[in-house]
């Protein structure tokens, strides 16, 4: 995945600010934007298109709270760095992983495995052990203290149209 | 896979059997159409009514099943680029102390306590601060630790220098071979 700036209009920024929670649950819920931004049905959708296009958006949709809807954990692997990327795309292998970082530690290789439930889930940690050689450093999540991943963008001058 | 292996019968909802919700639930997972009326395209997919479709969002919503119900952003793609997850071996009289510390701050993101796994992995708690330079994120933690409570904590900051993949999770497709 690449890293890059892009280029957004007013329009797609007041959108990402305003409905990276709430989005309506109605029967037309694009045009219910376009109401509130003076703007049209037709053009939100094509903003959301674009969005999409840009991969800057990776869905409309739900965050789960992966607790209640099945199992997960946050794992690492600790790869030397010339293997990192080799490893990485074995783990990407893996439709159970969701999230995978390259971070700055001795443990360089993170991910977030989610699964149906608690045997799936240790099964999937097994496996990627086996196919990768690396052991999993498993850390469930005990408690969420605070979670916010909705939070508030500041566009720069570089990433705004106008 | 059974819609019980979903935990879907810890979940009340109005109208819909368990199986329906388990197809709900896997096409929402995958993000709602990008059309005028999305829900009633969902609806007419799964064979079931839009107003089936939103009261069961909604009711999943209550229920805290869903955390939040918007657009998923690749912040990365909006020079969000310095990622650091913080983590912090903390006495585990004062963890839930430091933790509402840390969560009331307004660059952290995220706050958990996960377990330790001695001797390689001291650090109990974890936060996230999203920023879009690497001194901006380390000014923000050296802030944040002139709390009192945070100055003489142990700690580590790991930045993200690559996302290999970031997505949804997705529930409703795995399998214990995972390819």
């Amino acid at each position: 995945m690449n890293d890059c700036n892009v280029i957004l209009d007013t329009l797609s920024q007041q959108i990402i600010n305003a409905y990276q929670k709430g989005f309506p649950l109605c029967n037309r819920p694009f045009l219910e934007l376009a109401n509130r931004f003076n703007s049209t049905e037709e053009t939100v959708i094509e903003c959301f298109q674009n969005l999409q296009d840009q991969q800057v958006l990776s869905r409309l949709g739900p965050v789960f709270n992966h607790q209640q809807a099945g199992a997960s954990t946050l794992a690492a692997l600790a790869v030397p760095d010339e293997q990192l990327d080799e490893i990485a795309k074995k783990v990407n292998q893996f439709t159970q992983v969701n999230h995978n970082y390259a971070r700055e530690h001795s443990y360089n290789l993170w991910f977030v495995a989610t699964a149906a439930n608690e045997d799936a889930l240790t099964q999937c940690l097994a496996h990627i052990h086996r196919e990768t050689g690396f052991k999993p450093l498993i850390l469930p999540m005990e408690q969420a203290y605070h979670i916010d991943l909705g939070f508030n963008i500041e566009f720069s001058e570089h990433t705004r149209k106008r | 896979m059974t819609a019980q292996q979903l935990r879907f019968d810890n979940i009340e909802s109005q109208t819909l059997t368990p199986q329906q919700q388990l197809q709900l639930f896997a096409a929402i997972e995958q993000g709602l159409p990008l059309v005028a009326k999305p829900y009633d395209a969902l609806a007419k997919y799964l064979n079931i009514s839009e107003k089936q479709v939103i009261s069961t969002i909604e009711d999943w919503q209550e229920q805290g099943m869903i955390r939040r119900f918007g657009l998923v952003i690749r912040h990365r793609k909006l020079g969000y680029v310095a990622n650091a997850m913080v983590v912090w071996n903390v006495n585990d009289k004062s963890v839930d102390d430091v933790a509402a510390i840390l969560s009331k701050q307004k660059v952290v993101t995220l706050c958990y306590r996960r377990p330790r796994v001695l001797p390689d992995w001291p650090y109990n708690l974890f936060c996230m601060i999203h920023g879009k330079t690497r001194s901006q994120v380390i000014d923000q933690l050296n802030e944040i630790c002139q709390h009192d409570e945070l100055a003489n904590i142990d700690k580590k900051i790991l930045f993200s220098n690559k996302a290999y993949k970031q997505r949804g999770g997705k529930y409703s497709h795995t399998s214990a071979s995972g390819k």
